[in-house]
């Protein structure tokens, strides 16, 4: 294959994994941003999200896309529920001190992960996509007499992929409505700002916590319930998962959701094309020092405020 | 209307309030006044429930409310403007108002109202809080509170730092709420500040109640006041 088709299909991996990546840091900057913690347990909510949808899809059975549709609904709900409720009964507890999370969050880490192992098992276990149709792609080229487009061999997309990448960017676009639009996103943002004067204001900071930390966990079940059709669902997939979602969001500064966006954006591309053209673990090694240059000349991040 | 009996509360093991007792009758203008660290601001937040009480009882209405989880505090009819301001300062004018709104459920013509009170900040609704003038800021902080159309109106030292005009647009505003048959907890440090408006006074030091006088009371003996408390 040339270069530009060759450019072309990395570009489309970039975009599937900036668009899970997108998800998957949108859930822990918006943990962090209202609620000022770190959720170390985030990855295995990604992790669970997977699972859950092996197990929705396994009950509901059948070859055609009502397995997959199911657990694209129910697991990420799933995953919200057991978040929220894991708030209110351990993080509440400790009063979401931003220290004692980081703690109690790592012992959350291990037990849905062993958890997991022991319902789950070891085994990594696919879902199948709901469609999976190869479209060709085609690509201009020079002739005499002008643009002919041509369809090189092995440019292609599928069409769940074109699908993951438009369901988490509509998934995106209405969080933001929802956090700029709505009555709750207001709520959101004015616990996040003061917490103590959005009390006085009649608004149950315990509860918008619970519902912001399932939230948060739910769009990482999200990404995990989108990926499972192309990576399959393993206990232990948290932990990239995290990894990446903190080089996200330190990239694009911790709380910003625009931020979140533009560094998914650039460490999929550059993942997917470093990857395509050289390995993947360049890739890895560009992204991590792309994030100690963030670190050393602008800590607060790209698009974060240098602090308040 | 509200009522405090014998409340100690602080902040983890210190004590900062020791049996504070007083009362707020409705339509009335009562201040509490005392130095710096006498503990007003703690008693305002003890009353709005964001600091537990050690003991004693707070009762408005005749409820008790000393053990309400905080956030039902508000939706009693207690509005809160915090000392500082304490604005929601990324959010605008309008998205502050509403908040102050939506903690009562409040009709939309309660915020057309105290828009009326406070026209210039009419003007100013699609403006981030933060980037408000500091009396704006103050006007706003005011007009956030009786969004939720209170009965009771807690303020902590909303002349702190403004210059003359503006103190005047404050106090008018109090005298107005007075007139509605709001009741109005006012926290000063000076006591010549709340002379002309003050039903009645309480003070406080060392986070103990002094005693209440009445305005007459206070008219007579202003200097006695000032010598004594140094308020
Ligand atoms: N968050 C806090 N933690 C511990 N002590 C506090 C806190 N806030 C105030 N205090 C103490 O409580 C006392 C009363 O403070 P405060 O109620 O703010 O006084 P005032 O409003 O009358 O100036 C002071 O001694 C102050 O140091
Ligand atoms: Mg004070």
């Amino acid at each position: 294959m040339d270069f530009g088709p060759h450019l072309m299909l990395a570009l489309i991996e970039g975009a599937v994994l900036s668009a899970v990546l997108a998800l998957t840091a949108a859930g822990l900057s918006l943990v962090f941003g209202v609620m000022r913690v770190v959720n170390v347990a985030h990855g295995e909510f990604y992790m669970l999200g997977a699972v859950a949808a092996w197990f929705v899809a396994a009950a509901v059975g059948g070859a055609g896309p009502a397995a997959f549709l199911a657990a694209l609904a129910l697991a990420p709900l799933a995953v919200c529920a057991l978040a929220a409720a894991a708030d209110l009964a351990v993080l509440r507890r400790i009063a979401h001190d931003p220290e004692r999370t980081i703690v109690a969050t790592i012992g959350l880490l291990y037990i849905l992960q062993q958890a997991t192992l022991m319902g789950f098992g070891p085994d990594a276990r696919p879902v199948a996509p709901p469609f999976n149709a190869r479209i060709a792609i085609p690509w201009p080229v020079w002739e005499e007499g002008g643009l002919a487009l041509t369809w090189p061999w092995g440019l292609s997309v599928t069409t769940y992929k074109l699908f993951v990448i438009a369901a988490a960017a509509a998934v995106l676009a209405g969080l933001w409505l929802m956090l700029t639009r709505t009555r709750a996103g207001l709520v959101m943002r004015a616990t996040q700002w003061d917490r103590e004067t959005a009390t006085a204001f009649g608004i149950p900071v315990e509860r918008v916590y619970a519902l912001t930390f399932g939230l948060g966990a739910g769009l990482a079940a999200l990404a995990g319930v989108l990926v499972v059709p192309i990576q399959q669902a393993h206990y232990l997939m948290g932990g990239d998962a995290l990894l990446l979602s903190f080089i996200v969001v330190i990239i694009g500064g911790l709380g910003s959701l625009p931020g979140t966006l533009v560094a998914a954006l650039l460490i999929g591309m550059s993942e997917g094309i470093v990857s395509v053209f050289f390995s993947p673990t360049l890739a890895k090694i560009l992204a991590t020092l792309l994030v100690a240059l963030v670190l050393v000349f602008r800590p607060q991040g790209l698009f974060g405020a240098a602090g308040r | 209307m509200l009522r405090l009996e014998a409340v100690d509360a602080g902040y983890g093991p210190v004590r900062v309030l020791r049996s504070v007792s007083f009362d707020v009758a409705a339509g009335e203008v009562h201040c509490l006044l005392g130095r710096n660290g006498a503990g007003k601001t703690t008693a305002l937040r003890a009353i709005m429930g964001l600091l537990p009480l050690a003991s004693g009882r707070i009762r408005f209405g005749g409820a008790e409310i000393g053990r309400l989880p905080p956030h039902r505090v508000p939706r009693l009819g207690i509005g809160y403007v915090p000392q500082g301001r304490r604005l929601f300062a990324e959010l605008t004018v309008a998205q502050n108002l509403e908040i102050g709104r939506m903690a009562r459920g409040a009709p939309a013509r309660a915020v057309a109202a105290a828009l009326d009170l406070f026209p210039r900040l009419a003007d100013r609704l699609g403006q981030r809080a933060g980037t408000l003038s500091g009396g704006e800021q103050q006007m706003l902080a005011m007009a956030r509170a009786l969004c939720l159309e209170p009965r009771l109106l807690l303020l902590d030292e909303p002349t702190e730092g403004l210059q003359p005009s503006m103190i005047r647009a404050i106090r008018d505003a109090v005298a107005e709420l007075k007139a509605r048959g709001v009741g109005v907890l006012l926290v000063e440090q000076r006591i010549d500040a709340v002379l002309a408006l003050a039903d009645r006074a309480t003070f406080l030091e060392n986070g103990r109640c002094l005693g209440t006088l009445t305005a007459a009371e206070l008219q007579a003996a202003p200097d006695l006041l000032r010598q004594r408390l140094g308020v």
